[in-house]
């Protein structure tokens, strides 16, 4: 084996130039190559007792597939992370590893962490390109399942249950599987080719997949059940986007961040009009928020053509929830940040169309319920800046569609549908749900997390009955 | 895939096409609408359903050719089949069981829109006065249908060409002026129709219910493009509507909202027509 590598920093990762990018919806990360991978596998210590494991919400065996990596075995390395993992080319893009494997990395602490992430990716996006061999599965059970939602939480889970034999079928609203990977995460951050391969992978475990079924509509829980499906999931996302509540949120130019990226990587806005769905472009555009949402649409827009595009932020950089990678890399394509501001007003003309937003200074206050230091506004210090459109990407809820049509799926105040956090089992026998429907909205990987908690809890329930 | 099952003209640019949906046909609603794509680069595009048959497993949609979608719809044929076919999506339409007299105003296409709810209440026992006005004669639609379900039958075009001018909305007034009692009116049709039935049955205290038909992404309550101001309230057309109370209504927003992507509809219609 190789010797170990001491270099205080992560092996650089080869990227689009800034300038080039910011006017393409090509990926931005280019991978890294076979050296570059193994130079920063030599990077683990390879600790005994594992602390970025422990910070994995599903437990991948991090340094086993990196020490394979160090080996030049890609392949296998893949194979490990899909032991527990059934999206590895998708969380190697997009998981927030600073909070999570790479923040308890024992390089972290004289250095940068191990570049997990990358490493995920590499062997990932290697194996895929050898032509991964298809996830063997137990033989039929002869038990049924449903999965309502494609998105992270429903693909994991069917995953989970297609493995162990069950005959899974995944009700999708959209005319595309993928949920949040395919509307909302744009292809620069995650090539849809890659999220359409990962459904196939699935697809050739047997799984089912029916688009353009808004289940609660079209068929309710009970009727599925009448169907001969022995067990539900539910993860239907957080997909009710949430509004300011100020004055001139209905000017045209107004758009939620889940409206405003949907064109863009759902139905291929910026293609048009190749693509029917059209949008706008933009000179002067605003995102309000800070998550990786926030970032996304403010890079679509710059992408778009736009020639300035801010990001309007109430707290400080210190407290945005956005991955550190998208926020630098917003920041090298010249979105502008503003910090410590809060819209309490978007102008318009009388045609309905936006101008402009007034903008309130903010301080910082005590901490919040968050941890994170409550914003407080600063009277009298308005101002205006000119704008022809404003993306809100302030969070979303639970979508209420399904929830609404089934009573007796207890739920909170808030939207999200109340599930045990060992089990995922909700208030109806056999119904399990997870991720966002659950927990509103977070990440990738937390949801992925919970359709597995929730599928060994339903596989567990199939055996009983 | 979601064949065509029928397909009827039934004005120079108003087509009717029953649609092979069984799911969606079990569960429709009068007052529901369905998204559709024509195909894989098609935009998603809300359309009422404008009448179902549970046993045969068809919904039926009656389109106008405005713009590329609907254009390229139309030039489908029985056998095709639409890439995609969604519902059935919002409210169905409610109607208290004691309306005794309603008046039912369609304008242009609405008028296709609008006879599903003639027929319920229709169906209910309800006394219907349908009033449906168009441009001219030559696109005057589902006259026999609706009047087979309506008690009176008023239809007017706006030059006169079928030998009774004006607009929809005088006709209504001319209606309550000679002494109906309406319990219920519904208007649906253009924006502006809808604004001023609303604005005249307000004068007079008649509850008025208008239906919505924003742009739509979705349908599902997910893009809030189709927001609509009610009451002083933001609605999502899609999952608090289509219906709502026509005296409540911002309709000048709703009219602004609807210019948005006026430019982009004319660059793909004229390359549609381009190269057809």
């Amino acid at each position: 084996m190789a010797q170990r590598n001491m270099d205080s920093k992560k092996t650089a990762m080869p990227e689009q130039d800034a300038k080039k990018r910011a006017a393409n919806f090509e990926e931005v990360a280019l991978g890294y190559t076979e050296d570059m991978a193994k130079n920063e596998a030599m990077r683990c210590l390879q600790c005994k007792n594992q602390p970025c494991v422990a910070g994995c919400p599903v437990n991948v065996q991090i340094p086993d597939f990196i020490k394979l990596i160090g080996e030049g075995k890609y392949v296998e390395a893949y194979d490990k992370i899909r032991e527990t993992n059934g999206l590895p080319a998708v969380c190697g893009r997009v998981c927030p590893q600073e909070t999570q494997c790479e923040e308890r990395c024992v390089r972290g602490i004289k250095g940068e962490p191990v570049g997990i992430g990358r490493l995920e990716r590499f062997c990932s996006d290697y194996a895929i390109a050898k032509g991964a061999k298809p996830t063997e599965c137990a033989s039929a059970t002869g038990k049924k399942a449903a999965v309502i939602g494609s998105g992270p939480a429903g693909l994991t889970c069917a995953a989970d249950l297609a493995k162990a034999g069950v005959d899974v079928t995944v009700f999708e609203a959209f005319h595309i599987p993928g949920g949040v990977l395919v509307y909302g995460i744009p292809e620069f951050r995650l090539p849809k080719a890659l999220v359409q391969k990962e459904i196939d992978a699935l697809k050739a475990m047997g799984v089912k997949i029916e688009t353009d079924m808004v289940m609660g509509r079209v068929l309710t829980i009970d009727e599925l059940k009448e169907m001969g499906y022995d067990t539900i999931f539910i993860g239907t996302g957080a997909g009710l986007p949430s509004f300011m509540h100020i004055p001139g949120e209905n000017y045209n130019g107004v758009y939620s961040a889940n409206e405003f990226l949907t064109r863009i990587n759902l139905m291929k806005g910026y293609k048009f009009p190749e693509y029917d769905t059209p949008v706008r472009r933009h000179k002067n555009l605003a995102v309000i928020g800070g998550g990786n949402v926030a970032m996304d649409s403010a890079r679509c827009a710059k992408r778009l053509g736009a020639d300035n595009v801010y990001i309007v932020y109430r707290r400080s950089e210190a407290e945005m929830p956005a991955r550190n990678e998208e926020i630098e890399h917003a920041k090298e394509e010249g979105i502008v940040f503003s910090f410590l501001v809060s819209p309490t007003a978007i102008l318009g003309n009388s045609d309905g169309y936006v101008t402009g937003m007034t903008l309130q200074k903010m301080e910082l206050g005590e901490p919040d319920s968050s941890g994170r230091r409550r914003p407080v506004p600063i009277e009298g210090s308005e101002y205006d800046i000119e704008l022809d459109a404003v993306v809100v990407a302030i969070g979303q809820s639970p979508n209420p569609l399904l929830r609404k049509a089934t009573p007796g799926l207890k739920a909170q105040s808030w939207g999200g549908i109340i599930a045990d956090e060992q089990t995922g089992a909700t208030s109806i026998e056999g119904v399990y749900a997870g991720g966002d429907a659950v927990s509103g909205a977070a990440t990738v990987i937390l949801a992925m997390g919970a359709g597995k908690t929730a599928a060994k809890a339903m596989l567990e329930y199939m055996d009983k009955k | 895939m979601f064949k065509i099952l029928k397909k009827r003209t039934l004005s120079e640019q108003v087509k009717l096409m029953v649609i092979d949906a069984p799911l969606i046909a079990k569960k429709a609603e009068a007052g529901q609408f369905i998204i559709l794509r024509v195909n894989e680069k098609g935009e998603r595009i809300p359309l009422t359903i404008a009448d179902y048959d549970r046993s045969a497993g068809t919904v039926t949609i009656i389109f106008q050719e405005v713009g590329k979608t609907t254009m390229l719809l139309g030039t489908l044929n029985e056998g095709d089949s639409l890439a995609d076919v969604v519902g059935p999506l919002g409210n169905a339409s409610h109607f208290d069981s004691n309306i005794k007299k309603a008046a039912v105003i369609g304008g242009g296409l609405g008028s296709a829109i609008a006879y599903p709810q003639a027929k319920k209440l229709h169906a209910m026992g309800v006394d219907v006065t349908s009033i449906v006005g168009f441009r001219n004669k030559e696109l005057i639609i589902l006259e026999d249908e609706i009047r087979a379900v309506s008690k009176k039958l008023i239809v007017t075009t706006d030059d006169g060409s079928n030998g009774n001018k004006g607009f929809v909305t005088d006709a209504l007034k001319q209606e309550i002026e000679s002494g109906e009692k309406f319990d219920l009116v519904i208007a649906i049709g253009p924006l502006i129709m809808m604004k001023f039935v609303s604005k005249l049955t307000k004068e007079y205290g008649i509850k008025t219910m208008i239906s919505m038909n924003p742009v739509m992404i979705d349908g599902t309550g997910m893009c809030g493009v189709c927001r609509v101001t009610v009451a002083g309230k933001t609605k999502f057309a899609c999952i608090d509507g289509p219906d709502f109370d026509g005296h409540e209504v911002d309709f000048d927003e709703a009219m602004r909202r609807q210019t948005m992507y006026k430019k982009h509809e004319e660059e793909s219609c004229n390359l549609f027509k381009g190269v057809r």
